[in-house]
């Protein structure tokens, strides 16, 4: 019961940030073993690939940013020049991925990030 | 006040594809009710995400709330859709005093005095930016160290490590340290350590791009409460490591990384 009330607020936490213009997908995942809780994507694109690279990612980063005496990340842009993944590390391990396009409103896509995961870790 | 409040929040609970969420979001915003005022400001801004008015808006609440990296975005945002903003202009020119650039939040405000020469409150906070420009920077920087305002990090011209600006760091792939330095908010030197978990982020952020069909990558910006990181690689077998206070904006941030990137080029050329 549990489980079913986490994945509804995972879904409508995904659902607002796929809104954002230019948001491709969003995907929630558990970042030790890169695995996907709960995902919202357009057709094509590999939920898995994006879980399994965004986590390695965010780890490594996590581990620099502690590691020069900052608290975890609470937010992360890795920009590519035909687009951007972003991610939204939350509590219990969660973090909020979003793969964007050179369009997005990438503020207002922090802020729905931000947001959400707090919602849903 | 709370009369209008609920009549604008009656009018758009009647009407939810009005404008009226501007003016409930900003009377609630000047009765101090940030919560409630961000909450109609995003679910404005996801009708109008191309509306400049509910940018600027959303900057207001974000500037109150203290997040002003949030604010900057927002109101970068606001020029965007509105070049002529004269609320985004003067926002941004106060958070770039606030970071210590005097001459970018001198040039904001010539900006908006152009686009209103009558508008006194720019008149007035020009002046006051002159006036204080001799004074010291009123933010400090992470470590307690220089102010956000050192744009451009002169990393040619500091040809020791030891002598590099702190907060900005050039690593190679295999994790060492080859110029710059890194202290903690504590003081302690933390630039080995940092440069070894840095090893192979390169190398993991081209292959993450390159997978999810985003092309080369270009930088990659990591926001944390005490401090904001900006990595960018000069070439392909470095990366450029740029720490700043977290009140620098961090499309700031990504400039002086850049310019520094453009520096540790030449370094590495003179070096190689």
């Amino acid at each position: 019961m549990a489980g079913t009330a986490r994945m509804t607020a995972a879904d409508v936490a995904l659902e607002r940030v796929t809104q954002v213009p230019g948001v491709r997908g969003s995907l929630l995942i558990s970042a030790t073993d890169g695995l996907v809780v709960a995902e919202r994507l357009m057709d094509g694109i590999d939920g898995r690939a994006i879980a399994a690279l965004a986590a390695n990612l965010v780890l490594r980063l996590g581990r620099a940013t502690v590691g020069a005496g900052l608290q975890s990340p609470r937010f992360v842009h890795l920009r590519g020049n035909a687009g951007s993944v972003l991610a939204a590390p939350g509590t219990d391990d969660l973090v909020l991925v979003a793969l964007v396009g050179l369009d997005a409103n990438l503020g207002l896509a922090r802020l729905e990030m931000l947001d959400a995961v707090g919602r849903v870790s | 006040m709370t009369e209008d409040i609920r009549s604008l929040t009656a009018r758009l609970a009647e009407e939810p594809s009005s404008l009226a969420f501007l003016e409930l979001g900003e009377a609630l915003r000047r009765r101090g009710q940030l919560d409630a005022a961000y909450k109609v400001a995003r679910g404005g801004l996801g009708r109008y995400p191309a509306l400049a008015d509910a940018h600027d808006l959303m900057a207001r609440i974000l500037g109150d709330q203290g997040d002003l990296a949030g604010a900057f975005d927002a109101w970068v945002e606001a020029l965007r859709f509105d070049p002529m903003r004269i609320g985004a202009l003067k926002g941004i020119g106060f958070l770039y005093f606030r970071a210590g650039d005097v001459g970018a939040a001198l040039d904001h405000l010539h900006r908006a005095a152009e686009i209103d020469p009558d508008d006194a409150s720019i008149a007035q906070a020009l002046a006051r930016i002159r006036a204080d420009a001799g004074a010291p920077a009123p933010a400090p920087g992470i470590n307690g160290g220089p102010a956000p305002h050192a744009l451009a990090p002169e990393l040619s011209e500091t040809p020791s490590t030891e002598k590099a600006e702190p907060g900005l760091m050039l690593v190679d792939s295999n994790g060492l340290r080859l110029k710059g330095s890194l202290r903690s908010p504590r003081n302690e030197e933390v630039g080995d350590r940092v440069a070894a978990e840095l090893a192979g982020v390169s190398k993991e952020a081209s292959r993450t791009s390159r997978l999810l069909g985003l092309g080369a990558w270009q930088s990659i910006a990591v926001e944390s409460a005490e401090g904001n990181l900006y990595l960018v690689a000069p070439t392909p077998e470095t990366l450029l490591l740029t720490v700043r206070d977290p009140a620098l904006p961090m499309a700031q941030l990504g400039l002086i990384a850049e310019r520094a990137a453009k520096e540790a080029r030449e370094w590495l050329e003179q070096h190689g």
